[in-house]
């Protein structure tokens, strides 16, 4: 016998679970080096986005570290699988932990779930290790019965810090 | 009178070819800090950075922590970091603003935009002492000489040496190429600086800036990667946007890189001239065209978009991109490691459009996730890990050797793929190292 406010919590802890589920699969996909699948995650018009810092609203007219549609992706993902991608011999690897997922809402036009969550992404290549961490903020769209990304915004805290080389594939 | 490791200096540079200790022994690192960081014309920033009284950024100049400050009206200082008080450095961020006086956080001694000193707290306790507010002891130290080239600021701690005109030379026309652009002759900071630290010595950074054979081997993954999508979009809407041409650029064959010109100026400075199709007939570039004809004239408009300039290196500080308006600083830290600066500029005046298609190079080429530099850092760093090795002394240079044209100290070659820029370095950076009066 379900009331309707339980009804609605098992809804909201429904789309928590796999919205939280998606998030933790797009940095395994990363982390397990399966570019074509993690570009796959987005929409035919998604967007990867890193701004310089976190007041940045938009990606248009201003500098950004990432801003990448498909395209752009897979001219990275096909840059990194080259044979000659130089940068590529060094050995390395990611390990990312993703957490404190919070769905703060619908947008009222598109309905697309908006979704903040925290990364903290280890980096280890040739002997060196890097720490990168910040926060995701996703848009996300329900298309046949799965997610699909509009938008992900990458806040990293060392957005401004000297980077000690430079970052190849996305965070 | 050279001492000892200055005469070592000259048994380092062969006209063709340079020992590995130049990139690999701290202690000719140290000299080079000392005669050329330290003494010569080095980039501050530009002037728009600061653009109003107080404003500040903060730089270095071979090891020194150095600031820049917008003064009151048109005056822009470079000051020493820090305090005369007990040493410590007045501002604290990377940039921000100082307010009505540059204040340390320490004791509170007070500083004017120019250094001088504003207050102190307790000067009573100060009377009949040695403290004297006019003495430059208690003030913050002055770079010796601060000038100024259509907005950018160089400074230098040597209160001799030739003006910064008469420094840069010919070279001087990466700025007017950059400014000329705009049809009021001004460019303005885009304001974010990427930083990006190099694992290798800063030579092989103002080396490969020119280096004409490297891009096509080097960045073989990108361009052909860029290449393949460029195609796709063309044959899929007919058009491709000219960003991927940016990198599908750096694949061009060694022949046509071998087209290009290079030039060696004094004191380092060096040029690869080229044009990389950045003068396309796109709406945009037309309505940029008329623009500068409208304010310059027709005959005007064509030298300035007629100028064969792909890179401009300022010897031993920047390396300027004028036709896409970027400029990237090195800001050496050891002798195997460098830190980039990298700033992109804003054409006064000249369509949203010109600038918006120059930030794509921004962001796919300088930024930290550039597709290229990710490359180039790679092989410098694995250079390094080589000349540190004893698997050789020399590293070579003798690409086109013995035919460099010289007319009147200026070294030119009419292929791109010489190694003139290396050798018309190396040339200045042994008369700074050995000319130490
Ligand atoms: S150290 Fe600056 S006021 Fe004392
Ligand atoms: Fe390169």
């Amino acid at each position: 016998m379900a009331e309707p406010t339980s009804v609605a919590a098992a809804t909201a802890l429904q789309t928590h679970h796999e919205v939280s589920q998606f998030l933790f699969q797009q940095s395994n996909l990363l982390d397990g080096k399966q570019w074509q699948a993690w570009i796959d995650l987005f929409a035919d018009d998604g967007l990867y986005w890193m701004p310089p810092g976190p007041e940045y609203t938009t990606w248009d007219g201003v500098p950004s570290i990432f801003i990448e549609d498909r395209d752009l992706m897979t001219v990275r993902m096909k840059r990194v699988t080259h044979p000659n991608a130089w940068s590529q011999q060094a050995e390395w690897g990611t390990s990312h932990v993703v957490s404190n997922v919070t769905i703060d809402g619908t947008d009222a036009q598109s309905g697309d779930l908006l979704v903040r969550s925290r990364f903290h992404m280890l980096e280890v290549r040739r002997d060196d290790v890097r720490h990168f961490a910040g926060s995701y903020q996703h848009r996300l769209r329900r298309i046949d019965g799965g997610f699909r990304i509009v938008l992900q915004r990458v806040d990293m805290v060392n957005a401004q810090a000297a980077f000690e080389y430079v970052l190849q594939v996305w965070v | 009178m050279p001492s000892q490791p200055l005469l070592d200096v000259r048994s380092l540079v062969e006209p063709d070819r340079v020992h590995r200790r130049a990139y690999s022994d701290p202690e000719i690192f140290d000299l080079e800090i000392k005669h050329i960081f330290e003494k010569t014309w080095i980039y501050a920033g530009h002037e728009t950075q600061v653009p109003k009284p107080g404003d500040y950024w903060q730089f270095q100049i071979g090891r020194q922590p150095m600031v820049m400050v917008r003064g009151n009206g048109d005056a822009v200082h470079v000051l020493f970091n820090r305090c005369p008080h007990r040493g410590v450095q007045v501002c604290g961020s990377r940039h921000g603003s100082g307010g009505d006086a540059l204040t340390c956080p320490y004791h509170s001694w007070r500083f004017h935009y120019d250094g001088s000193l504003e207050s102190v707290p307790l000067e009573s306790g100060y009377r009949d002492t040695r403290f004297d507010r006019d003495n430059p002891d208690f003030q913050m130290k002055r770079a010796a000489r601060v000038q100024r080239y259509r907005g950018f600021v160089f400074a230098s701690l040597d209160p001799k040496g030739p003006d910064l005109l008469e420094w840069l030379g010919d070279a001087r026309m990466a700025f007017d190429d950059i400014c000329d652009r705009s049809p009021v002759g001004r460019v303005e900071v885009v304001p974010n600086c990427f930083r990006v630290v190099q694992r290798s010595n800063w030579k092989f950074f103002m080396e490969n800036q020119l280096d004409a054979v490297h891009p096509s081997v080097t960045h073989m993954s990108t361009g052909y990667a860029a290449a393949d999508v460029e195609r796709k979009l063309k044959r899929e809407t007919g058009s491709q946007p000219l960003h991927y041409h940016y990198l599908s650029a750096f694949a061009t064959s060694f022949d046509q890189w071998d087209q290009l010109e290079t030039a060696g100026y004094p004191y380092g400075h060096t040029l690869l001239g080229g044009y990389m199709g950045l003068r396309p007939t796109d709406a945009d570039t037309l309505e940029h065209e008329r623009v500068l004809a409208a304010a310059y004239g027709e005959a005007k408009k064509e030298e300035i978009l007629g100028r064969n300039i792909h890179h401009v290196l300022i010897y031993p500080s920047i390396s300027v991109q004028s036709p896409l308006q970027q400029l990237r600083a090195i800001r050496p830290i050891s002798h195997d490691r460098t830190m980039s600066e990298i700033w992109h500029f804003r054409l006064v005046g000249a369509p949203e459009a010109i600038y918006r298609r120059s930030l794509w190079y921004y962001n796919l080429v300088n930024s930290p996730s550039t597709m290229i530099n990710a490359d180039d850092l790679e092989n410098w760093q694995r250079g390094q890990f080589g000349l540190n090795s004893n698997g050789g002394d020399w590293v070579s240079f003798h690409r086109d050797y013995g035919r460099d044209r010289d007319a009147n100290g200026e070294l030119h070659s009419t292929n791109g793929c010489s190694e003139l820029p290396m050798r018309a370095q190396f040339r200045a950076w042994l008369k700074y190292l050995t000319e130490t009066e």
